[in-house]
């Protein structure tokens, strides 16, 4: 613990635990102690808004090595749709039962009007996540599904499934970043943090679609400006030949299919086609969520960071035996917090070049 | 929920939330039967649910429109299962654009026959008409008023009249 310099603190909403200020609780914890602490929160980006805090404060050159650390404990929570409701308006929103899983269902139906994106696409995502996942032995939900067990699941939000959607997880995350010069002496294969990009979107979900709507809430587009700044400061040009797997933070089957479309792996509307390709698969051309991702894992304020370290993971060669992708350069790390709102993007390199 | 010991707690916190001015003109024509919006001084756009200030020009929205009792869903969803403290279920809640508006403001859609999902989602497809439908007794809160479907012969009725 000498060597850590500072601490970043991965917490999003406290109110799934039902500690207030948890991050107060966990200073001894993690070492917090005599040193500069700051906890971040961007909901669901949270862990990766973390990181990425994390890495300007040694990028500034303020600390050789920050600590980025959280945890928590949604299952404690009995449901917490009941606290997700409230992060909708008091005035005009949150009488009508507003929740993460409404969200999705709002965001299934326009993808399904514009693009035709079938029930039977989405299912599949959960499909291959719940596959890869037997292969991460810290997923929480695993297995050999069908799409007709997805699609005999009971519908929670039409068009949203039991198996379109995350699960309660409780869980940790944390990751040290240090300067290139500390990196090269602690480790002979390290991650290298090459891209950075963070956009905000409005809080209005009815400002996405119709009318006057500049962007539509079936696409993720805020994510696809977070990717271009990232992107642009790692040097990827081609997206597709240049990456070889994406840790998504994607809490419904819906989200990925949006989210793949954002980040430039395929035009818009074509990723339900594409994945019953196989082409997100272990062995297709970019391997999606090979860690089974926040549908198999979601401990909200660290499953970003989770995403970190999956990548990291991959390009330090080190992920578990069948998890690990091939010959992988390039990674590319995501957050989505809010009602799709905050979208975070990092890429991670095996190459400092 | 899991094999340990657990001690049951919880939150139980009550707030008046401040409703504001833009909030109470809103709510006052609501108990009028009018659904009003603000809009923007410098690109015009016509804002639901109704804010102060546009977000796109950051300047203050100062006029109101009163905007048409018809829209189109934008995106909708049917709960047929039950959250703690959310409401009945089954229910369904649309995004509607109002005619006259630049965005969509959410509400319940009524008297749709939710026992078959399939075929209550076919019915409320992005694009379907709907009316504003005002309560009785209005309090001047959101809840004064939800959407209905318009049958399409109906529609065709109505616009005939004008």
């Amino acid at each position: 613990m000498n060597e850590i310099d500072a601490v970043v603190y991965s917490m999003g909403p406290s109110e799934f635990l039902g500690v207030n200020e948890p991050d107060k609780w966990c200073v001894d914890a993690v070492g917090g102690r005599d040193k500069p602490f700051m906890r971040i929160h961007t909901g669901g980006a949270t862990g990766l808004s973390a990181a990425q805090a994390g890495f300007h404060h040694v990028a500034a050159g303020l600390f050789d090595a920050v600590l980025v650390v959280g945890a928590d404990k949604v299952r404690e929570c009995k449901d917490s749709q009941q606290v997700l409701n409230t992060i909708w308006d008091p005035l005009y929103e949150r009488q009508f039962g507003l929740t993460t899983i409404t969200m999705a269902a709002f965001q299934a139906v326009r993808h399904m009007h514009l693009y035709g994106t079938k029930e039977e696409q989405m299912a599949l995502v959960a499909v291959r996540s719940w596959g890869n996942a037997l292969n991460n032995p810290v997923a929480h939900l695993k297995g050999h599904i069908t799409v007709d067990d997805v699609m005999m699941s009971p519908y929670y939000c039409w068009p949203v499934k039991k198996y379109d959607m995350c699960p309660s997880s409780a869980g940790g995350a944390a990751i040290v970043i240090v300067s290139g010069k500390k990196a090269m002496k602690l480790s002979t294969r390290p991650a290298w943090i090459r891209g950075c990009g963070e956009v905000a979107n409005t809080v209005f979900l009815g400002d996405q679609m119709g009318g006057r709507a500049q962007m539509d809430f079936a696409d993720s587009d805020v994510l696809a400006m977070a990717a271009t700044a990232a992107y642009r400061q790692a040097g990827i040009r081609n997206p597709v030949k240049e990456i070889q797997v994406a840790e998504l933070y994607a809490p419904f089957t819906v989200c990925e299919l949006s989210m793949v479309e954002a980040l430039g792996f395929c035009r818009k509307g074509e990723s339900g086609r594409l994945n019953e390709e196989g082409f997100f698969n272990m062995n297709g051309e970019i391997a999606v969520n090979p860690s089974g991702g926040t549908l198999c894992a979601n401990a909200i304020a660290i499953t970003a960071l989770a995403r970190v370290c999956d990548g990291a993971l991959q390009v330090m060669g080190k992920a578990p035996p069948k998890m690990q992708v091939k010959n992988v350069r390039n990674a590319v790390c995501t957050g989505e917090g809010g009602s799709f709102q905050f979208h975070a993007v990092m890429v991670l390199s095996a190459d400092y070049y | 929920m899991n094999d340990g010991m657990t001690l049951r707690g919880g939150w139980n916190v009550e707030y008046n939330y401040a409703v504001g001015t833009t909030g109470k003109k809103f709510f006052d024509a609501l108990i009028e039967k009018k659904i009003i919006a603000p809009k923007c001084s410098k690109c015009g756009l016509v804002m639901l649910p109704p804010r102060s200030f546009c977000e796109r020009c950051f300047v203050p929205a100062e006029e109101w429109v009163e905007v048409g009792r018809e829209g189109t869903i934008q995106a909708f969803t049917i709960v047929p299962v039950k959250f703690e403290s959310l409401p009945e279920p089954p229910y369904a809640i649309a995004y509607v654009l109002l005619d006259g508006a630049d965005t969509a403001l959410v509400n319940f859609i009524r008297k749709v026959d939710l026992s078959d999902l399939g075929a209550a989602a076919k019915k409320l497809s992005i694009g379907k008409r709907v009316r504003v439908v005002f309560e009785k007794r209005r309090k001047g809160t959101i809840n004064d008023f939800h959407y209905e479907l318009i049958e399409t012969g109906q529609a065709r009725r109505q616009r005939s009249k004008k």
